[in-house]
């Protein structure tokens, strides 16, 4: 049997964590759309900011930070994140690429589309190339059916996909990969 | 061409700009419904149009509104639904991407008329580019006074807010919406008590689709009965279908409810017929969760009338030769489509998103993807068919949200007009083995009235 201490929730990294004073404010505000007692509804907002702002995943010194914040539990934050797929529990690459694999997206070569990405990023469902680049997984429907296959790069939507098309992408991803992902910021939107 | 009553302005360049939308009459409804009529009026209206809920049960819109607890009190909200999820479905992306004002437009008029004073929408969160949309359309809305407090100097105050959902399909279940705005888990609630006496923080709620709250529009517009003149019977207004799967043009519809199901597949106005020339097969005509029809059934009711784009006709023949209009997410298989395969894919595709609070629906889920995997590779046995459809027969009712119904119905459905496919795939581990197997799947001759 595995560990228990070796469990994602155990592993505290004691890193010193926070948001910037301008993101802080943000989310100062964000409370304000809820009433005064029920901070907690903030929960889902500041996370996504949260991943996005400290280092791409939720490690538990993250979780255990924006719990103090919004003044709940820490468990009420882990049983939070471990619902909701769009948390990573574990360090992701900088690009997470998402392939939508449900019924219409399978029907129009999702599947195929998933090898080839396999094959081109030398990874498998799951896994981050040693780089840190790419983070590859599988997600279920994309609500972008009309374009299938479809993937997602950090959130952003990539439609009507060939191989062609996801070589090209990979290939610019990994040209722009030394710079910083140019993609909204969580905190400005709402 | 029916008539177009949410997207016919969506071609106007610029239209998500307030400017734009303001210019083409945009918000003169929120002026109407504020200045010239009470909440009683707009709630007599929604109720005269029969307006029915677009995001899948298509339980009358007028009549939610009227369990509302008005006698309390407590704060009232209401939250739209925009955790858009259902396989198949993206209508209301469309919507909220392309005229993202008639949505605030629809919410301003609905909330004035509920007496709610705080509105979220509750958005998937891979959907972050429509947050943006719709977050820059508020700010606008803000701007130019048709949010915040005193509307037009009507003393109606309204604030509407984003809320972000996580990757959980789940949280479109009204309930588990509520939850998942608390800041929790998506898990649903059990009813009663309903949303309308206790739903968000406890006080009363009304939750709503997009594209029944963007309808409200229209309807305050030409008035309750003028809307329900559109459309066939209690089917009343237009729909948005969202088409997908093995067809020319995939993408979304706006329908006048009574269209023939024939004429909104083969029509140049619509799906244009069946991509690179194959045979219709079959067709789930309301996002994955409602039953799969064959083509010979989808196209005319086992009485042999044309079966129409409305609630009623689609349903015609209950579960044994029937099926839903649902959410409208309009899938397509041609002939070479491997009915054992999709019924696997969606079957897993529950499996993930179930909540897991319910045993049925946790277990059943998870039992059926497995035997349907092992079908579809060929390592099925006989019994295994009716092991599918006594799981699923468990599962149906017996959980606390219609999720479980939502996971079973296209297990039986599609063993109910495709058994012979399942046999198929147990007789022939050999053919099956290969993934394109789709094709070679013989057909019989219930199945083969193709057009």
């Amino acid at each position: 049997m595995k560990n228990l201490v070796d469990h994602k929730l155990y592993k505290r990294e004691n890193k010193t964590i926070g948001f910037s004073a301008e993101t802080l404010k943000r989310i100062r505000e964000i409370i304000l759309h809820y009433p005064g007692d029920r901070k907690k509804s903030a929960l889902l907002p500041v996370l996504h900011i949260a991943q996005q702002e400290l280092g791409g995943y939720l490690c538990v010194d993250t979780m255990d930070y924006v719990a103090s914040l919004l003044e709940i539990q820490p468990i009420e934050v882990y049983e939070v994140a471990t619902f909701y797929t769009m948390f990573h529990l574990e360090p992701a690459g900088k690009y997470v690429i998402e392939v939508c694999q449900t019924g219409p997206c399978a029907l129009c070569g999702g599947e195929r589309i998933l090898d080839h990405l396999e094959n081109v990023l030398g990874i498998k469902n799951g896994e981050t190339t040693s780089d840190g680049l790419f983070t590859l997984k599988t997600v279920e429907c994309l609500g972008s059916c009309d374009t299938a296959p479809v993937i997602l790069v950090n959130t952003e939507f990539y439609e009507s996909m060939t191989h062609e098309k996801i070589d090209r992408i990979i290939e610019d991803l990994k040209n722009k990969g030394k710079q910083q992902p140019s993609e909204t910021r969580w905190a400005d939107l709402f | 061409m029916g008539r177009l009553v949410l997207t016919e302005k969506i071609g106007i360049p610029g239209i998500r700009d307030f400017a734009v939308y303001r210019a083409h009459g945009g918000y003169s409804l929120v002026e109407k419904a504020l200045k010239e009529m009470t909440p009683a009026d707009i709630n007599r209206e929604v109720t005269k149009s029969g307006l029915r809920g677009r995001g899948g049960a298509g339980f009358p819109t007028g009549l939610k509104w009227s369990f509302l607890d008005r006698k309390t009190d407590k704060p009232r909200y209401l939250v739209c639904n925009a955790d858009e999820s259902e396989p198949g479905t993206f209508k209301d992306r469309y919507l909220m991407e392309h005229i993202p004002h008639l949505l605030i437009e629809g919410l301003i008029i609905s909330c004035f008329a509920l007496g709610v004073k705080t509105c979220y929408i509750y958005v998937r969160g891979e959907f972050k580019y429509i947050i943006g949309i719709l977050k820059k359309a508020i700010d606008e809305a803000y701007k130019q006074k048709f949010l915040g407090e005193n509307i037009l100097g009507t003393g109606f105050s309204l604030d509407i807010f984003l809320q972000p959902g996580g990757g959980a399909y789940i949280c479109g279940e009204e309930t588990a919406m509520l939850e998942s705005l608390e800041g929790k888990r998506g898990n649903p609630r059990i009813k009663p008590p309903f949303p309308a006496y206790k739903g968000l923080y406890d006080c009363p709620t009304v939750v709503n689709n997009v594209e029944t709250l963007a309808a409200i529009v229209p309807i305050i517009d030409m008035g309750g009965e003028a809307y329900a003149k559109i459309g066939k019977g209690k089917s009343t207004g237009t729909k948005l279908i969202s088409a997908c799967g093995n067809i020319n043009k995939p993408g979304v519809y706006e329908i006048e409810l009574g269209l023939p199901v024939e004429d909104f597949i083969f029509s140049e106005e619509y799906c244009s017929g069946i991509k690179n020339g194959k045979r219709l097969k079959a067709v789930i005509p309301g996002g994955s969760s409602v039953p799969v029809l064959p083509a010979e059934l989808i196209l005319r009711t086992l009485k042999g009338e044309q079966r129409l784009m409305t609630y009623e006709s689609l349903a015609e023949g209950g579960f044994d030769s029937g099926t839903m209009l649902g959410s409208g997410g309009f899938i397509v298989y041609d002939e070479d489509a491997c009915m054992v395969r999709n019924t696997w894919n969606f079957t897993r595709f529950y499996r993930h998103e179930s909540c897991g609070q319910c045993s049925p629906c946790r277990e059943g889920t998870a039992w059926m993807e497995m035997i349907l995997l092992r079908i579809e590779q060929g390592k099925g046995k006989y019994s295994d068919i009716d092991l599918l459809v006594n799981i699923a027969g468990k599962i149906e009712g017996n959980t606390i949200c219609p999720f479980g119904d939502a996971a079973a119905w296209p297990v039986s459905s599609a063993i109910r007009h495709f058994r012979h496919e399942f046999e198929f795939h147990i007789e022939h581990p050999e053919i099956v083995k290969n993934p394109d197997h789709g094709s070679l799947i013989q057909y019989q001759s219930s199945s083969i009235q193709y057009r």
